[in-house]
């Protein structure tokens, strides 16, 4: 844990006139595990777009430790340690499991140290714990694409471990999962926290509830309540947004 | 890489089994030219037109290895491939109109004939070096692989993938074609050259210079079937297939994409300039219409009928269509279009993963 | 000031009448001896009056005659006219005698005849005169000229009279009237009085700054003259362009399906507009109009085909972009085969009608050939019956749901996979339509549409994947660009500019000229 902080002041998205981000104040600490809820459309893989760099923000300051992020492309963000799990999980059909998290390894990243690639034991003892961490040992030879839905989202979550992010960003990591699933994802991220900071995009209150961490609600691109998840229940601006609607 | 996507046991043996057929085929096309030597009335005896036509396949074959290397495992379409053989070849044609000297129709000690003709007084700037053939044999490299990197820099950059590169690299073939049949471009124009003489001092026309010029194709073949062996075998060849198949995810993990499919891009395209340098001295001419924007959808379609994604399968492709047009053309030229675009419709709708694709069965992780 | 112009037009009023006093008084000249006759002649010939003309062309005819009053008369088939008034006269008594004349007045009536054109009934013959006489450059000429312009109506004539006057007055000795001549001249836009000024500069030392300024003021105008043609060509290009590309800013702008037969589609077309060509020659009153009746038949023939391949064929591989590009590639390979058997490899003749023809001539001597003309309104029309389609139909509407959210207007009791079928043909029809057009400019011949699919795709692209506005001016952008740079570059090499500058540009605007908005098209 290198301790930088997560720092968004001011971001705005606008994207032809309709401002997806506005004026939005987001704070993770190193070590941190943050859950952001809110309604559709309130603006939460906006934010995820604007911290991996997907999306250039409108205006603000984002940055993590002393790194402007709108200055980077995706891969020098995931270079300086930001993992992201997306919503849909995306793992690399045609590649083993195996391969799959050996991609993803913390390693040098150009083609050059890609060709001269040799798999070291120390490697190879890296993946095999990571391989037993999500589960999916017995499955390390199989290619990825005749993995169950569950299976997939591990193996993304594996690969983030693989990466050794500080700062990693999950969206909606137990849609359409069984409750069993679900209890195993939970295990995964509260592994995680601890030594990195995470942020937990989910709409599954009951989830965000087990993660026993600080929320934050996000309404209409901006920042609505901050606290714990009893604070922010309480909230009569979130109740009105979740229930008003 | 889909071999290895195999179950296991079923990969090894296959794997096996592939590498004795390999060998065979090697095996079978080295004693070609040698067995051109026997009697006409041999058994065994190869036409001169069997080895000249096996010679320009194995160009091709090298052609659709590269491709393969772009489109199978990369991802990238490229409708330019015989942009980059074209301009290879053209590099070669330099060299061998350099080595006709004074034995031109007009002999003229330094100038090309269609110089004298247009009334250059002096060598252009860009053929000076072309005497020497290793200053040939590197640009043959070079041209190819410099155009492909300033091409694949402006478009995977600014992230110009699928059709709209497929599109781009069709105009570029289009412009390249346009601008090799003007006459003041330097390069012959319409006829472009033609009537070599000789390489590395052997006459072109002698039965020893052909069995050279094949010998050298087979293994620039091989050479390069191995190498892109080797590179897909690598963890890089993992990180072309991981783009092929979810570029952004790829970005999300670290890899400079840009880098990556530029590597890949540029070295396919010198492979490409490589097999278009062994192309033309066999065929003994290069003229703008081998930029056709046609030819480079033909090489699509061998690697697209032999299988992409497996090189194998890039080989099988070439030798299989371009067997089929070589056969088609003499006995009902009028079908082989109709063939052609039928091969087309055929493999993206039913044969997805080529005649590889059948030979394996349902196996997993072709190309999506 | 009033004063003035009133003055110089009572003078306008009187000249003719002067001329006509002096005609008559010259017209009993051409009875007399052979010095007497060569003298009106001459005198007739400088006067510029019209009715000199007949007169002296039935001189030279022999159908002059001398009536026993003196009087002369024109023998007009076997009628009798009065020379001085035209009238006809009831036959005298006397046969009237036949004038002769010798070869100094034969001389002399030819270059008064050449001149007297200048007055002549016939427009063309009245031009050819004024180009005649602006070549003669002499000061002789300048009462004919005087005379020419008051009465001529025409302003291309008037305009080539002005330039003879200008010369012929820049030849005389007079420096006020050289000035008038070199102010006349330098008010025009013609090389040729270009050239008679740059050839009067040896001559003219003192009016030097006049005849520099003149020339740089005729250049200008030439300049002017030169864009407006290159801005027409480039426009007209753009028509090509755009009708080329609308089909596929439907099936790829809209539909997201691109489609590397467009171009064989636009060759169909081109060969139905053969097809009803062929069909209608022998019916009389239908063969003009054979062209027009070209155009639903051309839809009809590409959007079944369309219908039919989008159907059979591509609906297998939506979502997979390359495929269909291969397969669709395939399909154009095979429909230029066919067509290249069934209709041979040659050119083949298309007629265009009458209305079609010929060149107009623009103010400024602007030069625009008919058919680009009519293309390009054609272009226009055909745009806003695509933007009608889609913006106030039902189909439109279903198409456009469908193309946005397939999904939910599945749910709504779309059919969706008829919305695509009817799209594509759609699509297709409109690259029909567009090779009947292309079919009066192009070679029609199999592989016709080869070279429009790239330029279709590139002004697709740069204006804006699914903007029908973006596609208009990118087409139209492209086209100027295309011709401006044509002069420097030569034909290829412009093409091969516009290439790369397209390239570039999508390099710093990756979606085009109108991007879509909002967050769907970030996908």
């Amino acid at each position: 844990m290198k301790g930088r902080r997560l720092y968004l002041d001011g971001v705005s998205v606008v994207f032809d006139g309709f401002r997806a981000l506005n004026n939005l104040a987001l704070i993770v600490e190193p070590g941190e595990l943050r859950a952001v809820i809110g309604p559709n459309g309130a603006g939460k893989t906006t934010m995820m777009d604007v911290i991996t760099g997907k999306t250039r923000p409108t205006e603000g300051v984002v940055s993590f430790g002393d790194a402007d992020l709108t200055r980077l492309d995706e891969a020098a963000i995931a270079n300086l340690g930001i993992g992201r799990k997306f919503q849909k999980p995306t793992v690399f059909d045609a590649l083993t499991v195996f391969e799959n998290l050996e991609l993803a390894l913390k390693a040098p990243r150009g083609p050059l140290p890609c060709l001269r690639w040799a798999l070291t034991g120390e490697a190879k003892s890296r993946i095999g714990a990571t391989l037993r961490e999500i589960g999916l040992e017995e499955r390390a030879q199989d290619p990825a694409a005749i993995l169950s839905h569950g299976q997939r989202q591990w193996l993304e979550i594996g690969m983030l471990l693989m990466q050794d992010p500080d700062l990693l960003l999950v969206d909606e990591p137990v849609a359409g999962m069984t409750d069993a699933e679900t209890e195993h994802t939970a295990r995964l991220l509260a592994g995680i926290a601890g030594r990195r900071s995470v942020v937990v995009v989910e709409h599954d209150l009951d989830f965000v509830r087990a993660l026993n961490c600080r929320v934050t609600v996000l309404a209409e691109g901006s920042l609505l309540s901050e606290g714990s998840i009893d604070h922010v229940q309480k909230d009569e601006r979130v109740i009105e947004v979740y229930l008003g609607r | 890489m889909s071999v290895t996507a195999l179950p296991g046991a079923r990969a090894s043996g296959l794997r096996i089994g592939l590498r004795a057929v390999l060998i065979g085929a090697v095996l079978v096309l080295a004693a070609m030219p040698v067995l051109n030597q026997l009697p006409q009335d041999h058994a065994l005896h190869v036409s001169d037109f069997l080895v000249s036509v096996t010679g320009k396949w194995i160009c091709y074959a090298i052609l659709a290895l590269s491709l393969d290397l772009a489109w199978g495992y990369a991802g990238i379409l490229s409708l330019g491939h015989g942009a980059f053989f074209a301009l290879g070849g053209y590099a070669m044609g330099m060299h061998l109109m350099r080595l006709i000297g004074p034995r031109g129709v007009y002999g003229h000690p330094v100038l090309p004939d269609f110089m004298v003709f247009l009334g250059y007084q002096e060598l252009p700037w860009y053929w000076l070096g072309f005497d020497s053939f290793a200053f040939a044999m590197l640009m043959v490299l070079l041209v190819p692989g410099l155009v492909a990197f300033v091409l694949g820099w402006l478009c995977f950059r600014s992230r110009i993938t699928g059709v709209y590169l497929s599109i781009i690299t069709q105009a570029m073939t289009y412009a390249l074609m346009l601008a090799f049949f003007r006459n003041d471009m330097g390069f012959g124009g319409n006829n472009g050259f033609t009537d070599f003489k000789e390489l590395l001092g052997m006459p072109l026309s002698t039965t020893a210079a052909r069995a050279a010029l094949f010998y050298a194709s087979l293994v620039a073949l091989v050479g390069c079937y191995l190498l892109c062996r080797w590179i897909t075998g690598t963890k890089y060849g993992r990180v072309l297939t991981a783009i092929r198949d979810a570029e952004s995810r790829v970005r999300f993990l670290g890899y400079g994409v840009t880098r990556h499919k530029l590597f890949a891009f540029v070295l396919s395209a010198m492979m490409a300039g490589l097999a278009g340098a062994l192309y033309v001295p066999q065929v003994g001419i290069i003229n703008p219409s081998e930029f056709s924007p046609g030819n480079s959808i033909e090489a699509v379609v061998w690697v697209a009928v032999g299988g992409r994604g497996t090189l194998v399968g890039a080989v099988l492709g070439a030798f299989s269509v371009n067997g089929l047009k070589t056969w088609l053309t003499s006995t009902a030229p009028d079908l082989w279009l109709f063939v052609l675009g039928g091969l087309f419709v055929l493999v993206t709708l039913l044969l997805p993963r080529g005649l590889i694709g059948l030979v394996q069965g349902r196996g997993q992780g072709g190309p999506k | 000031m009033k004063r003035i112009l009133l003055l110089l037009l009572l003078l306008a009023l009187a000249l003719p009448a002067r001329a006509q006093d002096a005609m008559i008084e010259a017209l009993p000249g051409l009875g007399g001896g052979f010095g007497a006759q060569a003298t009106a002649v001459e005198r007739l010939g400088a006067l510029g009056d019209p009715r000199a003309l007949p007169v002296l062309r039935a001189l030279a005819d022999g159908r002059l005659l001398r009536g026993a009053d003196g009087g002369l008369l024109i023998r007009e088939g076997d009628q009798l006219l009065d020379a001085a008034t035209g009238a006809a006269v009831p036959r005298p008594e006397a046969e009237p005698a036949r004038i002769n004349i010798n070869n100094r007045v034969r001389v002399a009536l030819r270059g008064a005849l050449g001149r007297l054109q200048i007055v002549s009934p016939d427009p063309a013959e009245r031009l050819a005169a004024a180009e005649g006489v602006f070549r003669m450059r002499s000061a002789e000429n300048l009462p004919l000229l005087e005379a020419a312009l008051t009465r001529e109506a025409v302003p291309r004539i008037r305009e080539r009279l002005e330039l003879a006057l200008g010369a012929s007055r820049l030849a005389s000795e007079d420096l006020e009237a050289k000035r008038a001549g070199i102010a006349a001249l330098g008010a025009s836009a013609s090389p040729e009085a270009r050239a008679v000024l740059l050839e009067a500069r040896a001559a003219n030392a003192a009016l030097l700054p006049e005849i520099e300024a003149a020339v740089a003021a005729i250049d200008r105008r030439l300049q002017l003259r030169q864009a407006a043609e290159t801005l027409f060509q480039g426009l007209s290009l753009g028509s090509v362009l755009l009708l080329a590309a609308l089909g596929l800013a439907v099936t790829f702008g809209v539909m997201g399906v691109i489609n590397m037969a467009h171009g064989e589609f636009v060759m169909l077309g081109a060969y139905t507009t053969v097809v009803v060509q062929d069909l209608t020659r022998d019916i009389p009153w239908l063969a003009p109009w054979s062209l027009p009746l070209a155009v639903p038949a051309a839809f009809l023939v590409t959007a079944l085909i369309g219908a039919a391949m989008e159907r059979g064929l591509i609906r297998h591989l939506y979502g997979r972009p390359l495929e269909t590009l291969l397969l669709t590639f395939g399909v154009g390979m095979m429909i230029q085969q066919a067509v290249r058997l069934t209709f041979g490899a040659q050119n083949r003749e298309v007629i265009s009608p009458a209305w079609m023809q010929g060149t107009l001539m623009l103010p400024g001597d602007i030069a625009v050939t008919q058919n680009r003309l009519w293309i390009l309104a054609f272009s226009l029309v055909v745009l806003a019956l695509v933007v009608a389609a889609i913006r106030f139909t039902r189909f439109g509407l279903e198409m456009r749901a469908v193309t946005q959210r397939r999904a939910i207007a599945s749910s709504m009791g779309i059919r969706t996979g008829r919305v695509d079928a009817l799209t594509f043909a759609f699509g297709s029809g409109i690259a029909g339509i567009a090779g009947v057009a292309l079919s009066q400019i192009d070679n029609v011949s199999p592989n016709l549409g080869t070279g429009y699919i790239i330029d279709s795709f590139l002004v697709v692209v740069f204006g804006g994947v699914g903007s029908l506005a973006g596609t208009l001016i990118g087409a139209f952008s492209l086209g100027i660009i295309n011709k401006v740079l044509e002069p420097w570059a030569g034909a290829v090499l412009a093409k091969v500019f516009v290439l790369v500058a397209v390239m570039i540009f999508i390099q710093r605007r990756p979606r085009g000229l109108f991007p879509q908005k909002g967050r769907a098209a970030e996908a």
